[in-house]
């Protein structure tokens, strides 16, 4: 396979991830789509490794894991705190941080 | 080489196809629930991507971190805030939200791929300096290069995990005092009080 | 050693920093203890330095440390760097030396104060200014240095800021230091203009190739002096010395008397290479500095604080170092300074030790009969009497005749000025010493000192004579004073040695016993008197027998009392005085309106466009607070927003 295939995939995958991450309310699914913008972009750097045969692009994936991991703790742990707080929230009440 | 090619082709078009609809279910679905497994979907569709480009050990580490542990943390959290409760706020999508998000996104989409396409060869025009990939096995030049070239970023995510575990415990640790209510900032607190009256 | 020296200044510093973190803990006397030994450190590194510049040939004397590069910005270079040559060295010996002494001193002095670690962390600070400002290797180090002694001196004069005199002391000595502070930028600025560097080997280089212009070299001059009566306390700026002895007694010995208020003198000297070209302005300072002498001194004769006296003496001494400077006679300024700093710190140092044996009382005409009480600060004291009078063989005598004949050679009025403060030093120092050591215990009498107290030319002062009500146990008739702890007479018996020997750091018998003039001359050049033999010799016959006469009138006024009092403390001599009612004349009336003014144009005109700008940026942070609704989503819709403007980019940079 071409990389343009793996290329076009990635740029959906992302595209798909943004609009969700616009759209959607709920704090879980926001981070959900998070991860995919994430996946999307591993996709394309798996690509290109393969296509300028050089590790670099792999690496570069496994940090991507990392970072997304540490996140989704952390992410996950503020929506628990806050949800134990206060029940039913989207992610527009969370507005404290107003100028 | 024509089955060969076929092969690839049909895994990636399959593979493909399973990434795309997990996604589109992650972002369309209402139930937290399908929206996980959804995403788990398409980890999957990524993961076998990953094998066809002969990336094995991310491959690995996508099946058991991405679709094990964090999709695992996320259905952890949904069930232990109540699912009914989880689904009440995914209800109520703006149609302007809806038609910024579709634009903004559906042009991000384009716009990538029309510069992803066109720059494949003229992305920085420079090769990474840290080795080839084939022929000897991929876990082995990711290691290599690990260990070697990005030793200092490794040792940083172990500190940066560390400080999530760390802000994680904070985080979700009860709090020794009263809860506070987030309504209840000390600008609106007035407010509250007459709202309490009232009641 | 010669890579040692930055320790000198570094030992202080030390010290300071770790009294400021810990000083509070280790309370009294232990934070005194760790103050005086980082001088004292300071002081045997001094030592290891000297011996190595002395082990040198003439020309080789002169260290030159560059620590590192403090402000670089384009052409303009300010190094953080040390110069440690015979000038600087010397001054650094009696700076720590001394400086020890007095930290010692005050460990006993300062003993049961509430902020005893406070006073020692001052001190160490101070210390350090003092070595940065004598061991920079350029101008704005020296300015460093000048800024922090002037800062510490303020913190010290108001020590005891509870009482309001003591505050308003340390408020006039900052302020009037400013005024200083003003020509030594201006000075500073004429330099990197005219040399094109601030380092003092630049600017020696430059003057001795005559790249600075005589115009140039005189303003520059002048500005320098301007400084210099600031920091040592000239006409017209010496107000601010008497009312400094609001601080506490080491402080005035310390900072008032031995070394801060010689560091205008210092600078004249560092800068010989430019008076050497300032024609007119070495006239200018020749004559203030003498005619500083002979006004504080007649003040000094009307005072009845024991240590205003010795402020006024200070100022007076002061006179005469700037007259050797503007007579040329860097030698001889030096000298007198280290003498100077030998006697009048023990002095003060022994006027310190009495006023504590005294219930902290410090009018004279209280005093008398102390040498039966106090034997050993009574005996150091008279040394140091003997010093500053000129009688020999003590240090005095030595170093004020070389300045005598260097005026001599110069001017025959300077000269005659000069004779006649002379004779008044040893007048009011005789007075001091008959009134304080020698009579009647005058305590014992009750009311003493409330008969005559009006007509006297420091009535206005009296505030400050009893700033230290709060501080004090009132002295009552049946007080029975008693000597001083070890640490304090020690310093004094060591100071009194000095005092004893310190002539013989310059003997003008033969050119081999001129110690100090060779020591020197590397840094001031070779500088002939032009006054031999006989002529010096018949000088020194005049100052001693003219001291000999202060001190027989003294003897007749108050030890005798052949003559009354009232007689010899014409209130007339307190003119010197009047400058300092004229300031505040004007400062309270037409310097007032002119301040307020400016305050007001400050406040409408200024403050208006600081005020205006930062009310526009308020008003329009206050609009474009709105976009920031905390909204995760608009945050995120701005970033997708932003990463399509960033493809928008990308795919038209790539059609075109």
């Amino acid at each position: 396979m071409s990389p343009n295939a793996y290329v076009l995939l990635g740029a959906v995958l992302f595209g798909i991830g943004a609009a969700g991450l616009l759209i959607r309310r709920s704090p879980l699914v926001m981070f959900m789509c998070i991860e995919l913008m994430l996946n999307a972009v591993n996709v394309t750097f798996v690509a290109f490794s393969k296509m300028l045969n050089d590790v670099g692009g792999q690496v570069v994936v496994f940090f991507v894991l990392v970072v997304a991991a540490a996140e989704v703790v952390v992410g996950l742990g503020i929506i628990v705190a806050v949800m134990r707080r206060r029940s039913g929230i989207s992610a527009d009440d969370l507005s404290l941080m107003k100028g | 080489m024509f089955a060969t090619s076929l092969v690839q082709t049909l895994t990636f078009a399959i593979a493909a196809m399973i990434c795309v609809t997990g996604a589109l279910g992650v972002v369309a679905l209402r139930n937290p629930v399908h929206n996980a497994l959804s995403l788990v979907a398409t980890l999957f569709g990524v993961a076998v991507l990953f094998i066809a480009q002969e990336a094995y050990f991310l491959a690995a580490i996508q099946v058991i971190v991405y679709a094990g542990a964090i999709v695992v943390l996320f259905l952890f959290v949904i069930m232990l805030l109540g699912v009914d409760r989880a689904e009440s706020f995914a209800a109520e999508r703006h149609p302007l939200g809806l038609a910024v998000g579709g634009i903004l996104g559906g042009g991000v989409m384009v716009l990538a791929a029309v510069t992803l396409f066109a720059g494949v060869d003229t992305a920085t025009g420079r090769r990474s300096t840290v080795g080839a990939l084939a022929p000897s096995d991929d876990l082995n030049r990711i290691g290599r290069a690990l260990f070697t070239e990005y030793a200092f970023a490794f040792e940083l995510t172990s500190l940066l995990l560390t400080i999530a575990v760390l802000g994680a415990v904070l985080l979700s640790r009860r709090a020794s005092g009263p809860p506070i209510d987030l309504d209840e900032f000390p600008a609106e607190e007035p407010d509250a009080d007459a709202e309490e009256v009232e009641a | 050693m010669s890579a040692l020296v930055w320790l000198i200044p570094a030992l202080p510093l030390a010290g300071f920093v770790a009294l400021v973190v810990g000083g509070r803990r280790l309370g009294d006397p232990w934070a005194g203890w760790l103050a005086t030994a980082a001088v004292g450190g300071s002081f045997l590194v001094v030592l290891g330095v000297f011996a190595d510049l002395v082990g040198r040939g003439a020309e080789a004397r002169s260290i030159h440390q560059e620590l590192f590069t403090w402000i670089p910005a384009g052409s303009f270079q300010a190094s953080m760097g040390l110069l440690a040559d015979p000038l600087s060295i010397t001054m650094c010996l009696f700076v720590t030396g001394v400086g020890s002494l007095i930290h010692l001193y005050a460990i006993g002095y300062m003993h049961g104060d509430e902020k005893f670690s406070k006073f020692f962390t001052y001190l160490n600070l101070f210390i350090f200014s003092m070595l940065m400002l004598v061991l920079g290797d350029n101008l704005l180090l020296t300015f460093l240095g000048w800024e922090g002694v002037g800062a510490c001196s303020y913190f010290l004069i108001s020590f005891w800021h509870t009482d309001p005199a003591n505050a308003s002391a340390g408020k006039k000595a900052f302020v009037t230091n400013r005024v200083g502070d003003w020509g030594f930028m201006v000075a500073t600025f004429l330099v990197w203009t005219s040399v094109g560097s601030i380092g003092y080997l630049d600017i020696a280089n430059a003057a001795h190739h005559g790249e600075i212009a005589a115009v140039t070299a005189t303003a520059i001059a002048v500005l320098f002096f301007v400084a210099a009566t600031g920091k040592s306390a000239q006409l017209p700026l010496f107000v601010w010395l008497p009312d400094a002895m609001a601080g506490p007694t080491p402080v005035s010995a310390l900072i008032h008397a031995a070394t801060m208020v010689t560091s205008g003198v210092y600078l004249l000297v560092r800068l010989n290479p430019i008076l050497h070209a300032a024609g007119w302005a070495n006239d200018l300072i020749a004559w203030v500095g003498v005619a500083t002498a002979l006004v504080a001194a007649t003040v000094a004769v009307t005072q009845n604080d024991i240590k205003k006296v010795l402020a006024y003496s200070t100022v007076s001494q002061l006179g005469y170092l700037f007259l050797a400077v503007g007579t040329g006679n860097y030698v001889a300024a030096i000298f007198h300074m280290v003498t100077h700093a030998f006697f009048k710190a023990l002095l003060f140092l022994g006027s310190g030790s009495v006023i504590l044996g005294m219930a902290h009382e410090q009018d004279m005409r209280r005093y008398g009969n102390l040498r039966k009480y106090m034997p050993i600060t009574a005996g150091t004291f008279i040394i140091g009497w003997l010093a500053i009078a000129g009688v020999p063989p003590f240090s005095g005598f030595w170093s004020k005749d070389e300045i005598l004949a260097g005026a001599y050679a110069h001017n025959k009025v300077m000269l005659a000025l000069g004779l006649i403060t002379a004779l008044l030093t040893a007048f009011y120092m005789s007075r001091q010493v008959f009134m304080t050591f020698f009579g009647p215990e005058r305590w014992r009498e009750a009311d003493a000192v409330a008969t005559g107290d009006g007509d006297h030319a420091d009535a206005h002062d009296s505030a400050h004579d009893s700033a230290h009500d709060d501080h004090a146990h009132h002295l009552t008739p049946d007080h029975t004073p008693s000597e001083s702890p070890w640490v304090m007479t020690l310093p004094l018996v060591v100071l009194g040695a000095l005092a004893i020997v310190g002539g013989a750091l310059n003997l003008p018998f033969t050119d081999s016993t001129k110690v100090l003039e060779h020591w020197l001359e590397p840094v001031v050049g070779v500088h002939e008197l032009g006054v031999e033999g006989a002529t010096l010799v018949a000088l020194a016959a005049i100052a001693v027998v003219l001291g000999l006469v202060g001190i027989g009138l003294a003897g007749a006024v108050y030890l005798a009392r052949r003559i009354p009092a009232s007689t010899v403390e014409r209130p007339e001599f307190g003119w010197g005085l009047w400058i300092d009612r004229g300031y505040a004349a004007f400062m309270g009336g037409p310097g007032r309106a002119l301040f307020d003014a400016i305050s007001r144009f400050d406040k409408a005109v200024i403050d208006g466009a600081v005020d205006g700008v930062a009310n526009a940026v308020g008003a329009a942070g206050a609009v474009l607070r709105r976009t920031q609704t905390g909204r995760v989503r608009n945050s995120a819709i701005g970033l997708a927003t932003g990463a399509v403007a960033v493809l928008v980019y990308f795919v038209v940079r790539m059609s075109f």
